[in-house]
């Protein structure tokens, strides 16, 4: 091990990871928003409705991330849309995950006994209502755990981007292999600081589930 | 005032799930103040009858009517939402379940129909809710969340919570078929006091004795259609339908 | 902006097909070889010796942290400075199945965990030795439970082995990148891809669920 070599590095990969964290947040936040839109759309009662939201679910489980970040940041500007590396990653990765939280989402909802909705509903509350007042809390407790499952697959998948060279943790760390012909000591600290993402991430998902989640 | 009319009334009640006809054409009303028992075998459709006042089932044919007004009349979806949500602000409804709200305690419970759906100020509604749980002797647990309650406790807050509404009416369906033998009594307890103050009852039950003693008239149902009715005292003593007299034997020995 | 035209695809469809073909070999060999090393990972982290167990659960737990991106790039671009040059189809071979095989371990230790006790002592009671027991009674029954959550993996596995377009083998990515580099025609181009990945997924799917109904039948 080249201890004075990751000396050197630490600084540059340190400041890789948070773009790694920008980029989380950003796809998160609008994979979150997205996500909620979809399962609004699966639990519809308009057929057409719900066809849209398993389409669109469909299509982005079914095919790569990878492909859906080159469609967005090579393919878009054939088609009138153009974005920098950055803001193409986070808009694709948004999207990509936005299916999957669309999901847990939905499975939270199913997950809260059918008696809720029908008690809410015999007095007197509205469909919208009974959903907002009654279902979503208790819902919102069980979809943090798979929520947070979703998370932290988009926090690994954020590596995706190096291919589109926005300058963050995984491409550094390509970089740096390349250059310094030091593979396991790049690897140590690139695996440290996604390590430090990841699991914190996952412990904070585990506090959350244990805060919110026991007394339901 | 027109005293006379029927506070409830079902009209050729038709309902099928799937290809099985669960009700075949029921009739029947309950007079303002009246107490009406609905027993049964299970399967017979009684609480599906009694779900569909509530219209939690969608009848396939005919008519449920409250105090003069049509449940189930056909509106588009957005007008049908918002004429439904009036009408069941005036019914209480009770499940086997209890269907307490897990996230609320016991006064948010109590009081979230009023507040919201009525905008009855937030003291005023807990003031509200105290007098609710006070009656099914309960006002020590207002600030109790529903995990902390026995069955019997908590069916007690569900009917508080139903009573909050000052509903015209109280359907109770098998209010005490999901609790522990030695909790029932407190539960019917509440439901006699109701009784007594002239509140218009459906229940569906399957305990004989307390339909014997709390209702005016008992029904008795079986595959989808009303076998027989009567007052209690001749429904039990007397029954004239065999098919009643075996279900009541059964019932008697089991 | 240019337009799109997909007139010009099946122009290129000896190169796209090729790259498919090279998908469902990478994908398959990558699942194959993720499952049997996850259960053998997964036996070794519930029974070897400390000495064993805990490097094994240190890896397990480097590669769930990390990318499957780096772990690519690690293996290709970092073994060789050392003198270890393995194959370009290899690396990504490898590290599909290593990446998987990490999750796939996690889920066979919880379906081995879950098996009943009585099932071990049985097989004990019969004269099966300690490892005996493990490879012919556990390990079959486990399996079977796990099933559908290993199947979620082989669907993910299936789409991240476009990844391994990055080290430069010709699967499908690659394929559609090498006609992009020609005609200048992404949108198209991936576009047929993912609607390829598309109808795998759809075919992959339908074979996991071939197996789950016989596996629930045989249960």
């Amino acid at each position: 091990m080249d201890i004075a070599l990751i000396g050197r590095i630490v600084p540059v990969f340190v400041q890789a990871a948070w773009t790694t964290v920008e980029l989380s947040l950003l796809s998160l936040a609008l994979g979150l928003a997205v996500a909620a839109l979809v399962a609004m759309l699966r639990l519809s009662h308009v057929a057409a409705l719900r066809f849209a939201g398993a389409a669109y679910v469909s299509v982005f489980r079914g095919t790569p991330a990878l492909i859906q970040i080159f469609l967005l940041y090579f393919g878009g500007p054939q088609v009138g849309i153009q974005f920098e590396p950055f803001a193409a990653g986070a808009i694709a990765l948004g999207l990509n995950i936005a299916a999957y939280m669309a999901e847990s989402i939905r499975g939270g909802v199913l997950s809260v006994d059918r008696g809720q909705m029908e008690a809410a509903r015999s007095l007197g509350f509205g469909e919208g209502q009974s959903m907002r007042w009654i279902v979503l809390p208790q819902a919102a407790k069980l979809m943090i755990r798979p929520l947070g499952v979703n998370a932290v697959a988009l926090v690994k998948g954020t590596a995706l981007v190096a291919t589109i060279s926005v300058v963050e943790l995984t491409y550094t760390a390509q970089r740096f292999i390349g250059s310094t012909y030091k593979p396991f000591e790049i690897f140590a600290v690139t695996a440290v600081l996604y390590m430090i993402m990841v699991y914190g991430l996952t412990l904070l998902i585990d506090r959350l589930d244990r805060a919110y989640a026991g007394e339901a | 005032m027109n005293d006379t009319r029927p506070m409830i009334e079902v009209r050729g009640a038709r309902k099928f799930f799937g290809p099985l006809e669960v009700l075949k054409g029921i009739d029947f009303s309950v007079a303002r103040g009246q107490i009406v028992a609905v027993i049964g075998p299970s399967g017979s459709g009684k609480s599906t009858l009694l779900r569909s006042i509530n219209h939690l089932e969608t009848l396939d044919g005919g008519e449920v009517w409250l105090d003069g007004v049509q449940v189930n009349q056909k509106l588009d979806r957005r007008s049908f939402e918002r004429h439904i949500n009036g009408v069941r602000q005036q019914m209480g409804m009770v499940f086997q379940h209890f269907n307490l709200f897990p996230h609320l305690n016991v006064a948010e419970n109590i009081t979230i129909a009023p507040i919201k759906l009525k905008g009855m100020a937030k003291a005023e509604a807990r003031a509200l809710a105290l007098k609710m749980l006070d009656k099914v002797g309960l006002a020590d647990k207002i600030d109790a969340f529903p995990a902390r309650l026995s069955g019997g406790q908590k069916q007690r807050v569900a009917i508080a919570r139903a009573l909050a509404m000052q509903p015209k009416v109280m359907l109770f369906d098998e209010a005490t078929s999901a609790l522990d033998p030695e909790l029932v009594d407190e539960v019917n307890l509440v439901m006699k006091q109701l009784a007594s103050e002239h509140m218009t009852m459906v229940i569906v039950t399957h305990e004989m004795r307390f339909a014997a003693e709390v209702a005016d008239r008992v029904i008795f149902m079986a595959d989808g259609a009303v076998v027989e009715e009567g007052s209690p005292a001749e429904f039990f003593r007397n029954p004239k339908q065999e098919r009643t007299r075996s279900f009541l034997k059964k019932f008697l020995n089991g | 902006m240019q337009g799109l035209d997909f007139s010009i695809v099946p122009e290129y469809w000896p190169l796209i097909g090729k790259g498919l073909w090279w998908t469902v070999v990478i994908s398959t060999a990558s699942a194959v070889l993720s499952v049997l090393a996850g259960i053998g990972f997964a036996l070794l982290v519930l029974y070897a010796s400390p000495v064993v167990r805990y490097p094994v659960r240190l890896f397990m737990w480097l590669f769930m942290g990390t990318p499957l991106l780096l772990q690519l790039f690690l293996i290709y671009f970092g073994l060789v400075q050392i003198g270890i040059d393995i194959p370009a189809i290899w690396s990504g071979i490898i590290a599909l199945s290593l990446h998987f095989a990490v999750y796939n371990a996690d889920i066979f230790r919880a379906g081995i965990a879950a098996l009943d006790k009585g099932q071990t002592e049985a097989a004990r009671s019969l004269g099966f030795g300690a490892w005996r027991t493990r490879i012919y009674i556990v390990v079959p029954q486990a399996v079977r439970g796990t099933v559908p959550a290993v199947g979620n993996m082989m669907i993910a596995l299936l789409k991240e082995s476009s990844i391994v377009s990055m080290i430069g083998i010709a699967e499908l990515v690659h394929s559609a990148q090498l006609v992009i580099s020609e005609t200048y025609r992404p949108f198209e181009f991936y576009l047929t891809a993912a609607a390829l990945y598309y109808g795998l997924n759809l075919i992959l799917e339908a074979v996991l669920r071939g197996i789950e109904r016989k596996v629930e039948l045989s249960r």
